[in-house]
């Protein structure tokens, strides 16, 4: 039952950022807001799909590690860009 | 597989993080060009490639409870969904070439075009690695104390879809 509410999630956060992509926002708070969503369905996708629950912690940290990084990397170019 | 996986990662780390230094520099051409781009095709990829994603953890499942004909099944519909995505992947990039639009027009695009090539490129070893792993489970390679093969094709499958979810807002929506 989760595995199919983890989708309807994903599905959910998509349409979100299609609709704000479709109402022309822009900024910072869409920025902030945008980078939210791909961490909560990275997270997700890393956790519910990847079966990332049942191998080892270190690979846990790494995946988590690179939604992590490719974030602050991806918040930074656009803080340095404003 | 998972060291792959890993690097895999880290080489669209790099693209991304490219992607978002270059338009820092360039905000006004980044934010004009994204708008020429179709975000109803790139959300409704994202969707068929989480959908796919789904279908993949319910192969994983059905394998595990040894029903390994409901296993080929679910991985011939993941692949169903990559067959989609790749449509409509093609459909964009023809209107796009369509329009005179290449690699040297200006620097938006040639990180659309080869963030969006190089993840399409992935879709595709992702549907081959299916195709086997289903092909194997066909000739009853798998059985519910031996799956590795399907989690190991899956957990590719699934980092294809998780590049995605961070490359359609990054390119398409993110201004």
């Amino acid at each position: 039952m989760r595995v199919y509410l983890v989708w309807l999630l994903l599905v959910m956060l998509t349409l979100l950022t299609w609709w704000a992509g479709k109402a022309g926002f822009s900024g910072e708070g869409l920025v902030a807001a945008l980078l939210a969503s791909i961490f909560i369905k990275g997270h997700f996708v890393i956790a519910d799909f990847m079966v990332l629950r049942d191998v080892a912690f270190l690979w846990r940290v790494l995946v988590h590690g690179w939604l992590i990084l490719v974030s602050c990397l991806i918040f930074l170019a656009y803080w340095v860009g404003m | 597989m998972w060291i792959f996986i890993l690097a895999e990662l880290l080489v669209f780390a790099i693209f991304f993080a490219s992607y978002a230094f270059a338009r820092s520099y360039n905000v006004e051409l980044f934010n004009e060009y994204q708008q020429t781009l179709n975000r109803d095709i790139g959300a409704a990829n994202t969707v068929i490639l989480i959908t796919g994603s789904l279908f993949v953890v319910l192969a994983v499942r059905a394998i595990r409870d040894g029903k390994v004909m409901l296993c080929r099944n679910w991985l011939l519909a993941a692949l169903g969904m990559g067959s989609l995505f790749l449509t409509l992947k093609i459909i964009e990039f023809a209107d796009k070439f369509g329009q005179g639009i290449s690699l040297s027009t200006n620097s938006f695009y040639m990180f659309y075009l080869s963030l969006t090539f190089f993840h399409f490129m992935h879709v595709i070893l992702g549907m081959v690695i299916l195709a086997a792993v289903a092909w194997k489970a066909q000739q009853g390679a798998y059985c519910m104390i031996n799956y590795t093969g399907v989690e190991t094709g899956a957990s590719y499958w699934h980092m294809v879809d998780l590049v995605w979810i961070v490359l359609f807002p990054l390119v398409y929506v993110i201004r």
